[in-house]
Parts: structure tokens; C-alpha cells; sequence
């Protein structure tokens, strides 16, 4: 059994192979382990039965992710069933602590806890750090981005602008 | 069939559908990138949220319905979004108008639809309305930044204001489904939204230095059917594809 680091959720060694192998499409480099996505796994023989939430009710990506859980669980071999549950509500908190370094490395700056900086509570705006030169003098563009999980930032220091990853709680 | 929770689940459904079809008009036209983005952004965080309603409501009819018949396949009186949502993109004023006068219900009628004993219902409303409260602090920021900026866009951000609030009062008017759905405990309490709404209206139009309109002429009818001739385009666009080719798929 494998016991993903923030929380507890068990799911069974030979399925959780094949479900590493599978990444969002809107950001590849992030597995839908690490995203916290998948919810549930039970395996019964060859039958598996996978319970899966979406980030965003909106997310476009969830009808590919779930047809790319039945396609690569039946080419091991396996009678996949794939359900869409909505409750618990998906949260940032459910990436791992493996997800959040992937996000950095590949540009995106991961979501920033609200009540882990002083400045949010001094009503200013979270600091957000440059995953380009980890500058924390960084403003945000815009509140929406490329995709509904993200908003635009860019670095006052390097001038590069950056995707991050919306807190959602 | 619970015919009562069906129609409960399209009164939900529509106000999403229809707004978030009416922001989708703005793709590519929205007055900066940003906004655009933004706007486009939250049509699609709608069309999630009816997604769900709907694949609900189709469940329950049975009868091999699907979210897209529900969405695509009823006549104007059978959608039950209220006219606040269908009316058009004039300017931007107008579209953060409408936007913040309909997410300051929309989140304090999730927050009852959150206690509903419709398990399925209050797991939609806790999903929905972490998107909601952000689709909040967009549109009022928004409102703020409008109301308090230069002399013109004050102007025009009052105009927009006086002339959305006949529509609001709708918002709050309880019918017998509703009512009944209020009851048995699944419905939103919509005296209740409306506190939470009188509210948070006063306190972002004082940060704003807009004026709350004080006109009583209110006008509604959508949630009854009763549609502003505005609806019939949107409808027009919106059931294209599956009226001239029944059944599509993608």
C-alpha cells in the first residue's frame, strides 16, 4: 500500500504505478497522485474501482484524465470503473509535498498559504516567490490565468511573468 | 421521479447556464487581456457548476436524459433563470454590474444550499462555492475600482448600477417551488440571502461612493418562465448546434 504523504489514502501498490504514469494534461509534469485528485482506490480481483475529484468544477481536463485512468488500468489487465465525486471539495492542500516542488521546478509558483506570511494579515497581498530567480518581490497581473487553476504574476527583480497555482480552500 | 427536486435542480442550473453563456459572448472582446481571461474564466467555473446540477437532474428523470438535453432541448418558458443573468453586455460597467449583483447571492445561497439535506446538492454548493467567493472578489473589486476611479467611469458605473437593480428584487421572490423545496429542508432560506446580501450591497457600494438606487419599479418573471425578449437570442445561439443536427456528440 502506498499512503500519500498528506493524508491518508490508501491505494494499493500495483494500481498506484500505473496511476503515478498519469499527469494532468494541463500541466504535465504534475502526476494526478500528487495533484490529489485521485480520491479512492479499492481493488477486487481484477476489478478496480477509482474515485476522483476535480480541481475546478469547470475543469476541462477531468472527462481525459478519467479515460486515461480506464485506458492505462485495462492495458495491465484490469476491469476499471472511474467515478466523479464532488465531496470532500478538492483543495491545495491535497497536492503533495512532491507535487509542490514539481510545480516550482517546471515555473509555476505553488500556492501559498494565507496564513503563513505576515503581510496577509496586515491585509496586503500574500508573497508569492519567483520560481524563475525565488525573488519574493512579485506582483500579481492578473487574478485569472491560463487556466481556471492559476493566476498571472510577474517578478519585479527578473521581470519574468509566472503562472501560479491559486489557493483553494 | 421527484418532479419537485427536477425542477428544483433546473431553477438552480440556469441562472449559471445563462450567465455563464453570456460571459462566454465576451471570448476574445473583453476590454483587456486580463479581464477577458477573467471573465472567460468564470463562465467556464459556471458551466461546471450547472454541469453538475444537470447531470443530477438528468439522473433523476431517467429515461436515458442527458446533461445535454437538459442544457440544450427546452423552449424559453421552460428555463427558469431569473433576468438579471439575460441581460446583455453593453459595456463593462454593465457586465461587473451584473456580475457583482449576482455573485452577492449566488454566495450566500450556497452557503444555504451547503446545509441541504440533499446530500448531493450540498456537495455541488460546497465545490461551488470556493470558485464563487473568488468570482466575488473579482466582480467587487471591479465595482470598487469603477465606482471610486475617475468621474467617467463613477458615471458609468452608477448608470449601470440604477439601471440593473429593477432585476434584483426577483433574486428574493419565492416561488411555491421554492417554497416547498425550503421546507423540506433541501431549498435555500431566500429571506435569509437576502440579509447577507443587503449587506454586503451597502458595504461595497460605500467603498465605491456608489449610490444604493432607491427606485422601488422591480421586474421580473424569469424564474416562472416569463422571459425578457433577450433570452430568445441567447437561446437562439445557445441550442444551435443541437437543433440543426439533434443529437450531436463531440
Amino acid at each position: 500500500m502506498v499512503n500519500l504523504e498528506n493524508e491518508s489514502i490508501n491505494v494499493p501498490t500495483e494500481v498506484a504505478e500505473h496511476l503515478r504514469a498519469i499527469s494532468d494534461p494541463e500541466i504535465p509534469v504534475l502526476s494526478i497522485m500528487d495533484m490529489g485528485i485521485v480520491r479512492d482506490v479499492s481493488v477486487d480481483g481484477q476489478a478496480v474501482f477509482v474515485k476522483i475529484t476535480p480541481t475546478y468544477s469547470g475543469c476541462p481536463a477531468m472527462d481525459t484524465i478519467a479515460s486515461e485512468i480506464k485506458f492505462a488500468l485495462a492495458k495491465a489487465g484490469y476491469l476499471v470503473e472511474v467515478e466523479l465525486i464532488l465531496s470532500p471539495a478538492w483543495t491545495t492542500d491535497w497536492i503533495t509535498e512532491n507535487g509542490r516542488q514539481k510545480l516550482e521546478e517546471y515555473g509555476i509558483a505553488p500556492p501559498v498559504e494565507e496564513s503563513a506570511d505576515k503581510l496577509a494579515l496586515m491585509g496586503q497581498s500574500k508573497i508569492v516567490k519567483c520560481p524563475q530567480c525565488h525573488s519574493t518581490n512579485t506582483r500579481m497581473i492578473s487574478q485569472f490565468g491560463s487556466t481556471a487553476c492559476k493566476a498571472l504574476f510577474q517578478c519585479n527583480d527578473c521581470l519574468e511573468p509566472f503562472d501560479y497555482f491559486k489557493c483553494l480552500k | 421521479m421527484n418532479d419537485q427536486l427536477y425542477q428544483y435542480l433546473l431553477l438552480l442550473g440556469d441562472n449559471p447556464l445563462i450567465l455563464g453563456h453570456r460571459l462566454s459572448e465576451l471570448c476574445g472582446h473583453g476590454p483587456s487581456l486580463e479581464t477577458d481571461i477573467a471573465l472567460t474564466n468564470i463562465s467556464l467555473d459556471l458551466f461546471g457548476q450547472v454541469r453538475h446540477y444537470f447531470q443530477y437532474a438528468a439522473k433523476l428523470n431517467g429515461e436515458n436524459q442527458t446533461e445535454d438535453d437538459v442544457a440544450f432541448l427546452r423552449y424559453e418558458h421552460q428555463y427558469k433563470n431569473t433576468l438579471l443573468v439575460e441581460q446583455p453586455n453593453t459595456d463593462f460597467a454593465y457586465v461587473i454590474g451584473r456580475q457583482f449583483l449576482f455573485d452577492a447571492y449566488h454566495l450566500p445561497l450556497l452557503e444555504q444550499l451547503m446545509a441541504s439535506k440533499d446530500k448531493q446538492i450540498s456537495a455541488i454548493a460546497h465545490k461551488s462555492i470556493k470558485e464563487v467567493k473568488y468570482h466575488h472578489r473579482f466582480s467587487s473589486e471591479w465595482v470598487k475600482r469603477l465606482g471610486d476611479g475617475t468621474e467617467a467611469s463613477h458615471q458609468k458605473m452608477q448608470t449601470a448600477i440604477e439601471d440593473l437593480w429593477p432585476f434584483v428584487a426577483e433574486l428574493f421572490e419565492e416561488t411555491p417551488l421554492e417554497q416547498a423545496m425550503k421546507e423540506e429542508g433541501i431549498g435555500a432560506d431566500l429571506s435569509q440571502v437576502k440579509e447577507k446580501y443587503d449587506a454586503d450591497v451597502q458595504n461595497i457600494f460605500e467603498l465605491a461612493q456608489l449610490q444604493r438606487p432607491d427606485h422601488q419599479y422591480t421586474q421580473s418573471g424569469g424564474k416562472k418562465g416569463v422571459h425578457s425578449e433577450q433570452l430568445g437570442y441567447i437561446l437562439a445561439d445557445l441550442q444551435y448546434m443541437q437543433r440543426a443536427y439533434p443529437n450531436m456528440t463531440w
